[in-house]
């Protein structure tokens, strides 16, 4: 390049830069540049009307100035002055600052509009490209009003020349991007389509950005660009290095456009065509043929664009997931950059097997490369590197490994960077949760975070743990146990605390046969903890005493005394004092009977998404990570992306807003309704888990209605608006159910309406309701009551439908209701031979319904015990020869006849499976009651 | 591509090219914080990171950093040699480019890149074809135009 052709002898800018570099202080600068400012103003004001030259000068310095920090708030008129200017780099300067500093100033948009019109109609093409450079840069919603009908033309026309045709390309993307609605591109499609054939390659090269962005929006309209695109993948990856001259980049073909061309299939699912997709697949074969090829050059120049592309090819591949053994030769050679000495690649090698390990066809091909994994982890010196390293090891668990791959995040975590912490908890969180086998070993891996990095345990944790062991009876009494021995350190985590309270006032009973963990050495332990503790938890151990003073009615006194000690009950927090004051006078007055059904065990929680998931979802943004994380994307979506977890925040902290009756109502309904303790009524609630109001479905949820075959009372539907609380009780063949409908949130549904059909013509049952109040208030709850009467016996459960406006938009919610033929079972007690007797009475085949299934839940007896007797039958004992059956019998009562029932169990608990057998005088109700029932194991 | 950011050891910003409408206040952030965060990376490191929801990709060519932001879909190693073509360009047209070139030519750096990329994307990957159309600007430099041609 000629040394003429650079700078063009604006001596005074130069001057003025080298001013600006040699101020010593930012003061001096700022005072050098104001004093510019002041003398480019007089200048621009002046009488005298400057030449092109100095106005160039001046809104170049201008720029100078802008670009350094500075405001500019004058100048635009000169700079637009500039555009129509018959000398080029006067025109070229105008339209810098243009793009630069362009403000919606309506008048100048008119002008500079104007210009560019002029430029574009100019049939020159430097200035064609000038023009179309400033609309690429601005991209505002004027130019796009103004010129979005003429660049298609500029494109597609036939003599327009190349140069002009690329940013014409380009320009257009950017106006598409910016205002869609503007673009209409109808009549120029497939024109622009046949861009992908264009002899230069530089037009090839800008037209795909544009038609790639055009075919993600509206792909069928654009389709026929896959066969083009694949013939001309196809004829770059087999030529040969020289062939496209200065395309060539390190002797490597067009890498900018063989990415692009992979990227722009990406857009599509495989050819459909035979021919294109062989065409297509031999690409892809050769691409990863040259990875083995030596290198043609030693310069990283050549590898990079060389791996670009095949980064971009596995991600085709990745994207199809449909060619087993592409999807493992991808796999294959990530495995070998795994150890690759470039940093960079070994980064990009972790995160392209992070979408592999999802695919079924690769999952397996991933997970051997576990060990090098685990030893990035340890070993690369680049957080973000390590941060890769554990993405992938989230993403390639699954059974076989989690036991290893949690073991190996948690003792990361003791060295981890402070930056990737939180994360890290989370994803070991889950990884416990979904891979638990057994539970205990999920509690002990919990607690160990806690132990390990307890300020990143976030609540969602935390309280995910307590739902967890609350569910799960099985893990209670290792739970117990287990926090026990966690609180005997000196120094334990505050988490650690909060998750001991909570689990020992719930099942402290389990362990309290020990006397090294008797009720009163728990109670000194927690209490030990109380005086180092926040606010909160302070609060949740008082509600952890109180539930000792059921448990064990042996503390009674003790925990009395440290309620009515001035720092308890005279407590400056106002939460701690109410608690403090309350709790001491309910255990002062309630009989034991009426503290039990108030302290009551914690019902389970509704069964749904893991809180912890939704909490790394949101963030790590959508399509983060892994498999589940894809689904999480729509939702996440759905919901807008908005902060629905404040909302549900500010109602949690409404619905325990402190009144001294209300607390005491609160932990009346506990049980029932709210299912949370005082201290859990602003805790648990689960803030991340259901998705927002938009994503509120009209689909039927089986699952809730399941968990009530064998039990009466609890909560039956959960979302962030809206929690449904069940009670009921049959006798005979009548039941009455309440419903209570509580609003989460702070703002009153209105047009509450709720219904309750029975789609089934004959009559088997006789369902009444009555109507609730069309208005529920923020925060308020409501109840209905319905009552039952069973006819005759049935399969089909009623429907309640439930619609109410929340916010303006319209909620609907429908559910099965938890009315099951079993709800009308008498028990019935009899002997031995009896049941033998009618055992054998009922042994015709269709009056016996029998099933083997693997046990869902733990086998533990005191469990399977009270869903037996949950069922409605009498449990009888001694009857089987064999001890570890279970045998019972009962009789339902419908208007239209009785049926007798008798029910066999047999558990095997080596193999982990069952064996049930229903006998009854009624084939339908056999078949009927053995489904219910083998589902509650 | 939503940017691209040149800026010294120092951090100094010698180039941004924004591809997004952002406010001027946004720009400024995140130039601030994107200088802090590369600057206090080590040299051996990896040249890509997350950052928000982009991807950022950077090099260090003498005493200057080039750094793109690209969006989740786009691919690491053809922008960080996007970045290599660039400086390959600069330092063809200035000969030998240093930082100094970038400083009192400034607009010049603007133009090569608008001739290089366009809205973010590739425009012409060609060395030649790029360098012969700043050459035939240089060309008209001193010389009339007719308005009406």
């Amino acid at each position: 390049m000629p040394a003429v052709s650079k700078g063009d002898g604006m001596r005074g800018l130069a001057v003025f830069i080298s001013d600006i570099r040699n101020c010593k202080s930012k003061e001096a600068e700022i005072k050098r540049i104001n004093k510019e400012l002041a003398n480019i103003r007089s200048k621009f004001k002046g009488d005298k009307a400057l030449d092109g030259y100095s106005k160039k000068k001046y809104v170049c310095k201008l720029l100078f100035i802008f670009l350094l920090g500075h405001d500019i708030d004058f100048g635009h008129m000169e700079a637009v002055n500039l555009l129509s200017s018959n000398k080029y780099t006067e025109k070229q300067i105008g339209y810098l600052f243009i793009s630069v500093l362009v403000n919606s100033n309506s008048e100048l948009i008119r002008l500079i509009n104007n210009a560019i019109k002029n430029d574009l109609s100019s049939r020159n093409p430097t200035f064609m490209c000038l023009a179309l450079h400033c609309i690429a840069n601005v991209g505002s919603r004027e130019m796009a009003e103004a010129f979005a009908g003429e660049i298609p033309r500029i494109l597609v026309a036939g003599d327009t020349m190349d140069s002009v045709k690329q940013s014409a390309a380009l320009c257009l993307l950017r106006l598409y991007k910016a205002s869609p609605d503007l673009v209409l591109m109808g009549e120029w499609t497939s024109r622009v389509v046949h861009l992908l054939n264009d002899q230069h390659m530089g037009v090839v090269t800008a037209a795909i950005s544009l038609i790639t962005c055009l075919s993600s929006k509206n792909p069928d309209e654009f389709k026929t660009c896959v066969s083009l695109a694949v013939s001309r993948l196809s004829r770059i990856v087999s030529s040969a290095s020289t062939d496209l001259q200065d395309y060539t980049y390190y002797f490597v073909p067009a890498p900018w456009l063989s990415c692009k061309l992979l990227r722009l299939l990406q857009c599509y699912p495989p050819p459909e065509d035979g021919a294109v997709k062989g065409r297509l697949v031999e690409c892809l074969e050769t691409i990863l043929n040259k990875a083995q090829e030596p290198p043609k050059s030693k310069k990283v120049q050549h590898s990079n664009a060389k791996n670009a592309i095949l980064f971009e090819a596995i991600s085709l591949i990745i994207h199809y997931d449909s060619e087993p053994n592409l999807l493992v030769r991808a796999c294959n050679q990530l495995g070998q950059f795994l150890q690759h000495r470039e940093t960079n690649l070994r980064y990009l090698a972790l995160e392209s097997m992070c979408t592999l390990a999802s695919s079924e066809f690769s999952h397996e091909a991933v997970k051997t490369h576990i060990e090098t994994v685990i030893n990035a982890l340890k070993t690369e010196r680049d957080v973000s590197v390590r941060q890769r390293a554990a993405d992938l090891l989230y993403a390639m668990c699954d059974r076989s490994n989690a036991k290893q791959i949690v073991a190996e995040m948690l003792s990361y975590l003791e060295t981890a960077d402070y930056s990737i912490r939180e994360e890290m908890v989370l994803k070991v969180a889950i990884l416990a949760e979904k891979y638990a086998v057994d539970y205990s070993w999920y509690v002990d891996t919990i607690l160990n975070l806690i132990r390990i990095a307890g300020d990143y345990v976030s609540e969602e944790v935390w309280y995910r743990v307590i739902q967890i062991v609350i569910n799960r009876d099985d893990v209670q009494g290792y739970a117990a146990k287990t926090v026990f021995e966690a609180l005997q350190a000196p120094a334990c985590h505050e988490n650690m605390v909060k998750v001991g309270g909570y689990i020992l006032g719930e099942f402290g009973n389990l362990i309290a046969g020990d006397p090294r963990s008797s009720p009163l050495v728990q109670f000194n332990l927690l209490h030990s903890k109380f005086h180092l503790c926040s606010v909160p938890t302070r609060a949740l151990l008082l509600s952890a005493y109180i539930k000792f003073i059921n448990l064990f009615p042996e503390t009674k006194a003790t925990i009395q005394e440290v309620l009515r000690s001035d720092s308890q009950i005279r407590n400056s927090d106002v939460e701690l004092q109410q608690r403090a004051v309350e709790y001491l006078k309910l255990s002062s007055i309630a009989s034991t009977d009426v503290l039990a059904t108030v302290l009551e065990e914690m019902p389970p929680f509704p069964e749904r998404e893991s809180s912890i998931l939704a909490k790394l979802k949101k963030k790590k943004g959508p399509g983060a990570v892994s498999v589940e994380l894809e689904d999480g994307k729509e939702r996440g979506e759905l919901n807008g992306g908005g902060d629905r977890g404040g909302d549900a925040a500010i109602a949690a902290s409404n619905a325990s807003t402190p009144s001294p009756s209300a607390d005491l109502l609160g932990l009346r309904s506990a049980a029932p309704v709210s299912g949370a303790t005082p201290s859990a009524g602003s805790l648990l609630v689960d803030v991340f888990s259901e998705a927002g109001p938009a994503a509120t479905s009209a689909g039927v949820n089986d699952d809730g209605f399941l968990r009530f075959v064998c039990k009466n009372n609890g909560v039956l539907f959960e979302n962030q608006l809206l929690q449904i609380g069940i009670k009921s009780e049959y006798r005979q063949n009548l039941g009455r159910m309440y419903l209570f409908y509580g609003n989460k949130t702070s703002v009153q549904f209105v047009s509450f309406n709720t219904t309750v059909s029975y789609e089934i013509k004959s009559r088997i049952l006789n369902v009444q309701t009555k109507t609730v109040e069309p208005l529920v208030e923020g925060g308020a709850q409501v109840q209905q009551v319905i009552n039952i009467e069973c006819l005759t016996d049935f399969i089909d459960a009623p429907l309640l439908n439930i619609k109410f406006r929340y916010g303006g938009a319209l909620q609907n919610i429908s559910l099965k209701l938890p009315v099951t033929i079993n709800k009308f079972f008498q028990p019935t007690e009899m002997a031995a031979a009896d049941f033998f007797q009618r055992w054998k009475q009922l042994s015709q085949p269709q009056q016996e319904a029998q099933k083997i299934f693997k046990a869902s839940h733990g086998m533990d007896t005191e469990v399977l015990k009270a869903k037996l007797l949950g069922l409605g039958t009498a449990l009888l004992e001694n009857v089987d020869p064999n001890p570890e059956n279970y045998v019972c019998a009962g009789v339902i009562q419908t208007k239209a006849q009785q049926v007798g029932c008798l029910l066999r169990l047999e558990p095997n608990a080596q193999a982990q499976m069952y064996r049930l057998t229903l006998r009854s005088s009624k084939d339908t109700v056999s078949q009927r009651v053995c489904d219910l029932l083998a589902e509650q194991f | 591509m939503q940017f691209m950011l040149l800026f010294s050891r120092q951090g100094k910003l010698r180039l941004q090219k924004w591809y997004v409408p952002l406010s001027d206040k946004e720009r400024k952030k995140i130039s601030r914080d994107l200088v802090q965060t590369i600057l206090a990376r080590k040299p051996k490191m990896c040249s890509f990171l997350e950052w928000r929801d982009l991807k950022i990709v950077y090099k260090r060519y003498a005493s200057l950093y080039f750094c793109c932001a690209v969006e989740d879909q786009d691919n690491e190693l053809i922008t960080l040699e996007i970045i290599h073509r660039y400086v390959e360009l600069l330092d063809k047209y200035f000969g030998s480019v240093c930082e100094l070139d970038i400083i009192f030519n400034f607009e010049k750096a603007y133009f090569i890149l608008d001739e290089f990329l366009l809205g973010g994307e590739a425009q012409e990957t060609s060395k030649k074809n790029v360098l012969k159309a700043i050459e035939q600007a240089d060309l008209l430099q001193e010389v009339r135009l007719h308005t009406d041609p």
